[in-house]
């Protein structure tokens, strides 16, 4: 079967998830990328490429963040922008998923940028979509976080260039991060030869080695030597259970402090995709400190999702 | 390659003879990705003019994206000089249909606006579909709509046209 966000040609038409998407298609993204950064430099930071384009964002789940950058992605590609809050509208009516986009396409829906609590709600929209009509995945479940993942991919080949002689180490909450998932396939595809999962075992699952991975328990041990650190943020609103003893124990063992960032190589940077929980997973001094492109990240974020956007819209299914 | 004889080098030396004419002391050079940035490169080294010369992609406000997607990567715009106030020469290498022109055009303005914009071109192949026109133009033929005409540039910076059918 064909992978469902991709046309006969083999061209980009939703983006779902990274995984299976050949490197081609993620260097084709990641460098479309770089050209919309430029247009931050214009005096007129907007292009035609969405003009007459609906673009709905449809939030199931709270995000401001990645809902804002959408949005900002959106308006500089020209795009009418409707952003939904269909957590307290449609669905808390009792309306099903596909009544809610058969409705919102009769409005003439362009894309849909989707975040839902369920993984593969956003595969079930692509399925059910018209044929000009594009999705964008941006978190569904445990499962992915496409743009997410692809704009940690630029940030490292920004600052790092070569994927092929890193070592990445990815620390934290991975069992609920749907982020690390898509960085997890990201960094493969893109051919990363030493990708580390750090966490305590309640929270780094051991399917985690199927994916390639190196699985360390040990966070002195998992970010020695490495190039690239990405932190990700303890997800309390979806501990179930008791998953960790407390966060000041989870810091203690877990948390990125100047003396676990010495273990790293000089030039490691800090990534994580926010919002960050200072003195939780990551000491304020780390957060704010010279090997910190976290806030980097957010800016190079609207030039990957206005990548996104223009590459799906341009392509026919 | 077909047949037809179009001797790039001897029409770079009327177009170089052109541009001077067109600049202004003021005036900057600005060369349309692929072909026109590698022509505007050269004429700002034969017009001795100071600095570098602008290089300006259609890519971002194309009227075909609908139809053909978002062209990758290489084609930076860069203009390394304020553009308001200006006189803008730009510089391609065939004139066509004068779309690319309305898409740079457009480009040119999402960074100021320039006191005046010119256009000189190495060949005019006629099948203008909008109202847009050359100041300068080396040469002028009649192509079948199907050939693509399209300067190449050799290591050692020799200009060749390349001849390709199929739209």
């Amino acid at each position: 079967m064909r992978n469902p966000q991709l046309n006969a040609h083999g061209e980009l038409i939703h983006l779902l998830s990274i995984e299976g998407l050949p490197p081609a298609v993620l260097h084709h993204i990641l460098d479309t990328a770089g050209t919309f950064l430029s247009v931050n430099d214009r005096e007129v930071k907007k292009v035609p490429l969405l003009r007459g384009k609906s673009v709905f964002n449809l939030f199931f789940e709270n995000s401001t963040r990645t809902r804002t950058t959408f949005e900002i992605a959106a308006k500089r590609l020209s795009a009418d922008v409707i952003n939904l809050d269909i957590a307290r509208s449609s669905a808390a009516k009792g309306e099903s998923l596909l009544d809610t986009i058969a409705n919102l396409s009769a409005m003439h829906a362009d894309m849909f940028v989707v975040r839902h609590s369920e993984s593969g709600a956003p595969y079930l929209i692509a399925q059910h979509c018209a044929p000009h009509v594009h999705v964008v995945n941006a978190g569904d479940g445990r499962h992915a976080h496409p743009t997410q993942g692809l704009l940690d991919m630029y940030t490292i080949r920004h600052y790092k260039q070569d994927f092929t002689k890193l070592t990445v180490a990815i620390v934290g909450d991975i069992v609920h991060s749907r982020v690390a998932r898509s960085d997890i396939h990201a960094l493969t595809t893109l051919g990363v030869p030493e990708i580390r999962a750090v966490g305590p075992k309640t929270l780094v699952p051991g399917d985690l080695a199927a994916m390639g991975v190196r699985v360390c328990h040990d966070m002195k041990e998992g970010i020695r030597d490495a190039d690239v650190i990405i932190m990700l943020r303890l997800q309390n609103e979806r501990m179930s259970g008791a998953m960790l003893p407390s966060a000041a124990e989870f810091f203690k063992n877990y948390g990125l402090t100047p003396e676990k960032l010495a273990l790293a190589k000089p030039d490691a940077i800090v990534m994580h995709p926010g919002p960050i929980n200072r003195g939780v997973e990551i000491d304020s001094i780390v957060a704010d400190g010279t090997q910190s492109v976290i806030l980097p990240q957010v800016t190079f974020g609207i030039a990957v999702r206005m990548a996104v956007m223009s590459i799906i819209a341009g392509n026919v299914a | 390659m077909s047949s037809l004889n179009l001797d790039a080098e001897a029409l770079y030396a009327d177009l170089l003879a052109g541009v001077r004419g067109l600049m202004q002391p003021d005036s900057v050079l600005v060369g349309i990705w692929s072909g026109g940035a590698w022509l505007a490169e050269r004429l700002q080294r034969d017009l001795n003019r100071s600095g570098e010369n602008g290089v300006i992609s259609s890519a971002l406000h194309r009227d075909d994206f609908g139809s053909r997607g978002l062209t990758a990567g290489a084609d930076h715009t860069k203009l390394p000089f304020e553009v308001d106030g200006k006189p803008i020469v730009l510089i391609d290498d065939v004139l066509y249909t004068g779309r690319t022109i309305r898409a740079v055009i457009n480009e040119l303005y999402d960074f100021g606006r320039p006191a005046s914009v010119t256009l000189a071109v190495l060949v005019d192949r006629g099948g203008r579909e909008l109202p847009i026109h050359a100041a300068v133009s080396a040469a002028r033929i009649t192509l079948p709509r199907g050939q693509r005409l399209s300067l190449a540039k050799d290591d050692a910076g020799r200009f060749s046209f390349d001849i390709k059918e199929g739209a």
